[in-house]
């Protein structure tokens, strides 16, 4: 993948293929501990610990067009090679979180990209799943709530072209002020 | 926070714009589908997605859009589909960013599908 935001928009079909209505995307960059953190945590239907213990495991997949399945173990290599490692904290029932860190300043690390296209991106044609984005960098903060988005654009269905193509120019402007580009 | 807040203003704005033109639209029978599994990401699907939503913003369709997994078919990604009412199942492979307004233009408002793009039909 070229670029994390792509990773990101992969992880997170792994958990709407668990059935999950509500995702947390966390991406926290602190130049000062030369660290980036992105989480992704759901409340999807999660694994058990002989499946976690294996998912890492090019040859682990619940697909069945394939036996092979590659989101995870790209994620895991790119952050082994960026100093940084990988974390699957999973409950049959309540849900899962993965952490990847990354070392801010490495050469290897593949540039954060578009991420204002990949929240559009994962936001077609959801009804059922709801989004919270939160990015930090340096202590700023910019956070995005479908479900306040929602109510906001009742009865207007988030999914239309024109929300989501709003609401891309909005994310890219915000993450730009973020990083002081605006 | 001022950027924020007129953002908040700009998104009520177009909220009661598009609650004012969505009862008179045509389209909302058809289905566009792009596959998007690790494949279709790596592949080039977010782009094809985010021009297809710009396409159907700018000509105002309601048209369906939802995504699906791998299909099987990686090496042709990205896939889109075309579903139109009472017609087969129409799957476009190798699809670019810029094929996109023409096969919104051509096959999901004038029914006439683009023929060099298609990989696979369904009846």
């Amino acid at each position: 993948m070229e670029e994390l935001a792509l990773h990101i928009l992969d992880l997170v079909q792994n958990s709407l293929a668990a059935g999950a209505t509500l995702v947390e995307i966390t991406i926290v960059e602190d130049s000062k501990a030369n660290c980036l953190t992105i989480s992704i945590a759901d409340n999807g239907c999660g694994m058990k610990k002989e499946f976690v213990d294996r998912v890492l495991d090019p040859f682990t997949t619940t697909r069945t067009t394939r036996r092979v399945g590659l989101g995870l173990p790209l994620l895991f290599m790119t952050a082994g090679q960026c100093g940084g490692g990988l974390s699957i904290d999973s409950k049959p029932g309540q849900g899962t979180k993965i952490t990847a860190t990354f070392e801010l300043d490495h050469w290897d690390l593949p540039p954060l990209g578009d991420m204002a296209g990949t929240v559009t991106t994962l936001l077609v044609g959801q009804v059922e799943m709801d989004l919270l984005y939160r990015h930090i960098v340096d202590g700023l903060e910019f956070r995005l709530d479908t479900r306040e988005l929602r109510a906001q654009l009742d009865p207007v269905p988030l999914t239309e072209p024109r929300v989501l193509t709003f609401l891309r120019a909005y994310i890219q402007g915000e993450l730009a002020n973020l990083h002081g580009g605006g | 926070m001022t950027g924020k807040l007129r953002s908040l203003d700009d998104l009520r704005r177009l909220r009661n714009e598009t609650k004012r033109t969505m009862q008179d639209r045509v389209g909302s029978e058809i289905k566009i589908i792009v596959g998007m599994g690790t494949c279709g990401i790596a592949a080039g699907a977010r782009e094809v997605m985010t021009a297809i939503l710009e396409e159907l913003a700018k000509r105002n369709l309601s048209v369906n859009v939802l995504q699906t997994g791998c299909i099987g078919m990686c090496q042709q990604e990205p896939l889109m589909d075309v579903v139109r009412p009472g017609e087969g199942r129409i799957t476009y492979g190798n699809v670019t960013p810029r094929d996109v307004p023409r096969i919104i233009g051509q096959h999901v408002v004038n029914g006439q599908i683009v023929e060099d793009l298609v990989i696979g039909r369904t009846d």
